[in-house]
């Protein structure tokens, strides 16, 4: 889960990292009201968006009284950057910036490990300096089972050339903003910038964070921070219900057990949509290993409520859990949903106890379910359905 | 010969106990696991009775004992191999104290671990020697020698085929669709953004092992594992590669499923490691009856 801008900045004032004043406002009235609590000459408005480019697409604005600050607000408000609509800004204490660097921690798949990044040049966008210039962006390896202490923390600033009258106070933010990647479970903590005030404090002006959603069992505080607001209404019904679910573009409804395999069938539906008018799958969505009565009917139940599915593929292989089990899983689930039910149903079974579940499904013979021997040929049929209806 | 594991293996169960243990250690048992033993130290001393399938040479039941640490179990019975159902929450425990034991490898089926959790106990692994594989994987089967996780034993039997896998049920899939030729062993390295075993250490097991004729890799969107893969090939790999990809229409930015299985930009899509793939020579499949074909043509 990433974070917003202001959660970040939160997060990082609970954990010590130096920070300004700021404040969340969905109004420009509450804008003008948290300029008021924040008291300093100049505030910025910021648009609180999960995407970078804000400020090139007018979504940083400075104001210096309480009502510009309502007056920005107004305008940040419900704007549109790349896709993404703001529905909140931050109200933060106008910084009189120095000097503008670069920090993050994050996890590094490739080595298997953590990665820390520094540079004396922050601001612009890190990975056109990554680019541009690589030699200003120091990459210092950190042990998982260390962190980042104080002697690894001279040892990022000293690599990126930190001048000597800010590579203490740097060194000492360094292991703060380490204390948030490792008391959260964060994947990513960014600061782009980092600056040195006019007055020579480090302070974080900006925060990315991503966490580790695996961990949220020992952080019960991190439910708090999901947006659900952004979330697809399917996507939010498949989630209270412990489903893995992902809204998509398409017309062919797709449910499977196993993650790897559902992305292959919506691969295995796209391309047999080729013969049939271009249909492409309406979703991903994977019930897991297991595929009870219940789960598989609660997994219906979204599809069935997305107006763009036309058909169903239903794909499990049994592995576990037998076919017979997911064959009657399929026919209750259909007796739970009754007349809800309405749309065409290609089912393919295969794996451990798949003669039983074919009988199952053939004895049953309900009106909506074909049944399909292959994957491929079970795609075809969905994508066919979904062309002619 | 197989990979990583063979039917000299000598297997601990750890969270024997547990519900998901228990019914996964009477199928491990029922394929011809040597399970030696359990661990759980509230529980040490007693035993546990596991139904046989009818006539396995072994009886009707066999009594696994319970040990209360993995380096007591394997002092008692040579166990060179751990396998770990416990929950998230302990996951981490239980594979350090795997780790501290000194056994050579530990398999992690436990879906859900922190990574901050995987990313330690990985780095005290490779300080140690020892081989994980997993997290959030469904294991290793060297068919008819031995199976280690919740692989089905009964898709397919032995063969000349390596399969490496990050998925669980397109593990299976493939089994399936190859079942006229059979397996030397299949792996499932998970889908964690962080995994003991990767592609790239399958492939070199698999180059090595004298049964292994074709090497079958699944893999799917997310990171650089793929292309890495390809690098490795390219360089070390002589034996014929069919490669399958998954998740050309996931769109950027959505996690689809696997912690590791999400387009970031421009990187990590199905089509840029199906490139890389085939420019290391590999013969790469659309679909997994397209991909099993190809291998199919290449055993002849």
């Amino acid at each position: 889960m990433d974070l917003f801008e202001y959660q970040a900045r939160d997060m990082f004032e609970k954990h010590g990292v130096p920070v300004l004043g700021g404040i969340v406002a969905t109004t420009p009235e509450e804008a003008r009201a948290a300029a008021e609590k924040l008291g300093s000459a100049v505030v910025v408005v910021k648009a609180q968006v999960k995407t970078g480019g804000r400020g090139k697409a007018g979504g940083v604005k400075l104001a210096r009284s309480p009502q510009e600050a309502a007056d920005r607000a107004a305008e940040i408000l419900g704007m549109d950057i790349k896709g993404h609509t703001v529905h909140r800004v931050m109200i933060a204490q106008g910084a009189d910036i120095a000097e503008e660097y670069y920090f993050s921690v994050l996890l590094d798949r490739a080595n298997r490990s953590y990665l820390a990044m520094a540079s004396k040049e922050g601001g612009m966008e890190i990975e056109q300096l990554a680019v541009e210039r690589p030699e200003a962006l120091a990459r210092v390896p950190v042990d998982p089972t260390v962190g980042i202490d104080a002697a690894k923390a001279a040892e990022i600033v000293a690599t990126a050339g930190f001048d000597a009258d800010v590579a203490d106070q740097v060194a000492d933010v360094l292991q703060k903003l380490w204390g948030v990647y490792q008391a959260e479970d964060a994947t990513l903590v960014e600061v782009n910038p980092l600056v040195k005030t006019g007055d020579g404090r480090i302070v974080a002006l900006d925060g990315k964070v991503s966490l580790d959603a695996n961990a949220d069992f020992r952080h019960a505080d991190h439910a708090e921070l999901e947006d659900k607001a952004a979330a697809d209404p399917l996507e939010a019904k498949a989630k209270e219900n412990d489903l893995n679910y992902v809204k998509l573009d398409g017309s062919v409804g797709v449910i499977g057990n196993g993650a790897g395999l559902v992305m292959s069938t919506l691969d295995v539906v796209a391309l047999a949509g080729e013969k049939h008018g271009d249909v492409t799958p309406a979703n991903f969505l994977d019930i897991g290993g297991g595929a009870s009565a219940e789960v598989m009917a609660a997994g219906l139940d979204v599809i069935l409520g997305d107006p763009q599915v036309k058909s169903v593929f239903v794909n499990v292989f049994g592995g576990i859990t037998a076919c017979d089990a997911v064959a009657n899983g399929i026919v209750a689930a259909l007796g739970i949903l009754g007349d809800e039910a309405t749309k065409p149903l290609v089912v393919r079974l295969d794996g451990n106890n798949v003669e039983e579940g074919r009988r199952i499904l053939a004895e049953a013979a309900h009106p909506l379910v074909t049944l399909a021997d292959t994957m491929d040929g079970g795609a075809d049929k969905a994508a066919e359905l979904a062309n002619a209806s | 010969m197989a990979i990583f594991i063979d039917s000299s293996s000598r297997v601990v169960v750890q969270g024997m106990t547990g519900s998901e243990g228990t019914k996964h250690t009477t199928r491990m048992l029922a394929s011809g696991t040597q399970i030696v033993g359990g661990v759980n130290p509230r529980k040490a001393g007693t035993s546990v009775s596991f139904d046989l399938p009818d006539g396995d040479s072994r009886g009707s039941s066999v009594d696994v004992p319970v040990f209360g640490s993995v380096a007591e179990a394997m002092a008692a019975t040579g166990a060179d191999v751990s396998v770990i159902f416990v929950p998230p929450a302990h996951t981490k425990g239980a594979v350090v104290e795997a780790i501290e034991a000194g056994i050579p490898l530990v398999v992690i089926i436990t879906e859900g671990v922190p990574v901050a959790d995987t990313a330690e106990f990985f780095t005290l692994a490779q300080a140690k020697g020892v081989r994980l594989i997993g997290p959030n994987c469904p294991g290793i089967i060297s068919p008819g020698k031995s199976n280690v996780g919740i692989i089905p034993a009964n898709i397919t039997g032995p063969g000349r085929v390596g399969l490496v896998s990050k998925s669980g049920t397109l593990t299976y899939q493939m089994m399936y669709e190859l079942r006229d030729h059979g397996f030397s062993t299949a792996i499932g390295i998970g889908g964690d953004p962080i995994i003991g075993t990767t592609h790239i250490d399958a492939l070199e097991a698999f180059e090595a092992d004298p049964e292994t004729e074709v090497i079958v890799m699944i893999g799917e969107i997310g990171g650089d594992a793929e292309e890495r893969a390809a690098d490795y090939i390219k360089e070390h790999v002589t034996k014929p590669v069919v490669g399958y990809v998954a998740g050309f229409t996931a769109p950027e930015g959505k996690t689809m499923g696997h912690a590791g299985a999400i387009v970031s930009g421009s990187s990590g899509t199905a089509a840029a490691k199906k490139v890389a793939l085939e420019a290391a020579g590999v013969k790469v499949g659309t679909t997994p009856s397209e991909t099993a074909q190809l291998a199919r043509e290449l055993l002849g």
